[in-house]
């Protein structure tokens, strides 16, 4: 168990030298000229006709690819990611204030997504091809085939615009005011926690109010994912024979469902879920966008559109991290759990 | 065998006709087919050139309700129906192109590693782990930002990041036969490596791959149309149902005078997708030896 655990553990520097690497490429490939474009930050600085060659010899653009690259890697392990047009300041400070907002969103969406989409994987099996198993089923195919981003835009339509309930945003505007003033406590930069931290239950209603449909939009697509997989393994271990045994001897089917059944089936539940947290984390591109909240997917989003370069190597390499380290995670637990996976 | 092989081709066929959900998915499918073959007669040509392009039909940015002369509305001047019949063309243009190029770098990476084994299978391995680290949307956005916009770039951003789950498919399935008889008896017989990967292992290991890639297709589409949504995919008035949505983008706070802009094209998106899950669903059931009875 050990051996495994340093064995990945080993890997993971290589592999996110390897990620490192894809994505210098594809920077890389812009050429010079168009590189040299993120770092001019005022025209002033082209003025002199040879400024542009000069410009890129000082930052070393026309150098080989291996020794921009290592260049590169090594301000990025000192923590120098470039400047952020989007959060017009370095990328590495802007993308640690926006992190929180997208961490309290993916915490609300991940219960849940996984309470529902077991509970409703384990009805759909024990009663399988009864109405209850069909109905469920129709639910996660239809939801596995509408987008995301459809969905959300829906639910504003619907939520916002028509029936006014759940506004787009962070908190409303009055409250925005509050959290700005001196006496207000940051402490975690999530408002909903903040708010409570601060003893201010108003605020703390009006920022859940904020983010419902958004936590709706991220979740729903992976009960969909999630909810299949629980049904499948399900119907799996019903017909393993220690079932039959506790069936014949007796056992309450509560019991047998609750006890024997369910706990085995979650072994392949849980690789399941710990990747579907890592899509969620994908999905807060468009949600973030839609319902204009500040955070790590819209960071993206609008580094996209605004062609601000550090800021979306930035933020690649900040999702790939978190889905390395998560498959990491992921997969030693699923070693802990599941003793035959060890002795390969 | 010829008569063999018929009769074995017709049980599946008349297994796939008694699946109900397969059949719905065909049907849908097949509705897709037919708009997009008959597109310049159900929504016209553009007179102004290229067909892809919608039309503008006002120069005025705000949205316009439906109404007999434009049945989907009008948003951002370009008409929500004619952009929806065109935009299953590129829908079926985006899913099939990626989805075979994606599918053929995984057939080749994946059987080159199962079969030659030893480190050529280490490394190979290793390297769809490092783009499989990449989450997919991201990848697609980051490639897609730095070759520019514009539909072919993004059929290229989604072939580089999509091959590695055939790869890793393709790999385990040739694994398993590798052990199998008539793979030793050809190479008993003197047979080339190359020979044997293609005459021999690919044929009883790529159902599985056919499977896996009639239920990519939605998701390339799906992903591509995200792509639009963001700004970062097809132009501006390509008839593509992702960017026709992108327009309501300006109207996020009013969405109730652009509702036609959403429902439209998100209904075909969500009912194309479906029916390549539902397909894809049921070729899964009739491939799968272990569903055969």
């Amino acid at each position: 168990m050990t051996a495994y655990i340093i064995r990945r553990l080993l890997l993971l520097p290589l592999i996110m030298i390897g990620v490192t690497l894809i994505i210098f490429t594809m920077i890389w490939a812009l050429g010079p000229d168009r590189l040299l474009a993120s770092y001019v930050k005022s025209p002033e600085a082209l003025k002199t006709p040879d400024a542009a060659e000069r410009l890129i010899k000082k930052y070393g653009l026309d150098e080989p690819m291996p020794v921009q690259y290592l260049k590169w890697l090594g301000n990025i392990i000192q923590g120098d990611f470039g400047y952020s047009m989007v959060g017009k300041k370095g990328v590495l400070p802007s993308m640690l204030e926006r992190f929180p907002y997208t961490l309290e969103l993916t915490i609300y969406a991940i219960v849940p997504v996984v309470l529902v989409a077991i509970w409703l994987g384990v009805i759909s099996a024990v009663n399988q091809n009864k109405f209850s198993d069909q109905f469920i089923r129709v639910f996660a195919l239809v939801g596995w085939s509408l987008p995301d981003f459809v969905f959300g835009l829906l639910l504003l339509l619907v939520f916002y615009s028509i029936l006014g309930w759940f506004p787009p945003g962070m908190v409303s505007t009055q409250f925005d005011l509050v959290m700005r003033t001196a006496e207000w406590k940051t402490i975690t930069s999530m408002p909903t926690i903040d708010a409570l931290l601060n003893g201010r239950l108003d605020i703390f209603i009006d920022a859940l109010r904020h983010i419902i449909l958004p936590v709706l939009t991220l979740a729903y697509l992976w009960w969909a994912y999630l909810l299949r997989i629980t049904r499948s393994s399900m119907l799996e271990v019903l017909r393993k024979d220690y079932i039959r045994t506790a069936r014949a001897k007796g056992v309450p089917e509560r019991i047998v469902i609750k006890k024997h059944a369910k706990r085995n089936a979650m072994i392949p539940v849980i690789t399941v879920a710990g990747g579907s947290v890592m899509g969620l984390l994908g999905g807060t591109v468009f949600v973030e966008t839609i319902f204009s909240r500040v955070g790590m997917g819209r960071f993206l989003a609008d580094a996209a559109s605004l062609l601000d370069y550090w800021s979306i190597i930035g933020g690649a390499l900040f999702f790939s991290f978190i889905m390395v380290v998560g498959n990491l995670v992921v997969d030693v637990s699923y070693a802990l759990v599941d003793p035959r996976i060890r002795l390969e | 065998m010829p008569k063999k092989r018929k009769s074995e081709f017709r049980k599946v066929m008349k297994k796939y006709w008694t699946n109900g959900t397969a059949v719905l998915g065909t049907c849908l499918l097949f509705f897709f087919i037919v708009i997009a073959i008959f597109a310049p007669q159900i929504a016209g040509v553009n007179e102004m050139g290229d067909n892809y392009q919608i039309p503008r039909a006002s120069w005025s940015s705000k949205p316009i309700a439906p109404s007999a002369e434009h049945p989907f509305g009008v948003i951002g001047g370009r008409d929500v129906f004619y952009g929806v019949i065109w935009g299953t063309r590129t829908a079926f243009r985006l899913g099939l192109i990626i989805t075979s190029f994606a599918a053929l770098i995984g057939v080749i990476v994946g059987s080159i590693s199962a079969y030659f084994g030893g480190w050529v299978d280490e490394i190979l391995m290793r390297i769809t782990d490092i783009f499989l680290s990449i989450p997919f949307l991201v990848a697609a956005m980051v490639m897609t930002t730095i070759l520019g916009k514009g539909l072919d770039k993004v059929i290229i951003a989604l072939i580089i990041f999509g091959w590695m789950s055939t790869a890793r498919l393709i790999r385990g399935n040739i694994l398993q036969a590798r052990e199998e008889q008539y793979v030793l008896a050809a190479k008993a017989l003197g047979q080339k490596d190359w020979v044997i990967i293609i005459k021999h292992i690919l044929p009883n290991t790529i159902f599985p791959v056919v499977v896996q890639m009639s239920m990519r297709i939605g998701s390339y589409v799906i992903t591509a149309a995200g792509l639009s949504f963001l700004g970062v995919g097809a132009e501006p008035g390509y008839a593509d149902w992702g960017t026709i949505l992108s327009f309501s983008r300006n109207w996020m706070t009013m969405l109730d005078q652009s509702w036609f802009a959403i429902v439209f094209p998100g209904t075909a998106m969500v009912l194309f997708v479906l029916a390549w899950n539902l397909v894809g669903d049921a070729l899964r059931d009739i491939f799968d030896p272990r569903m055969r009875s």
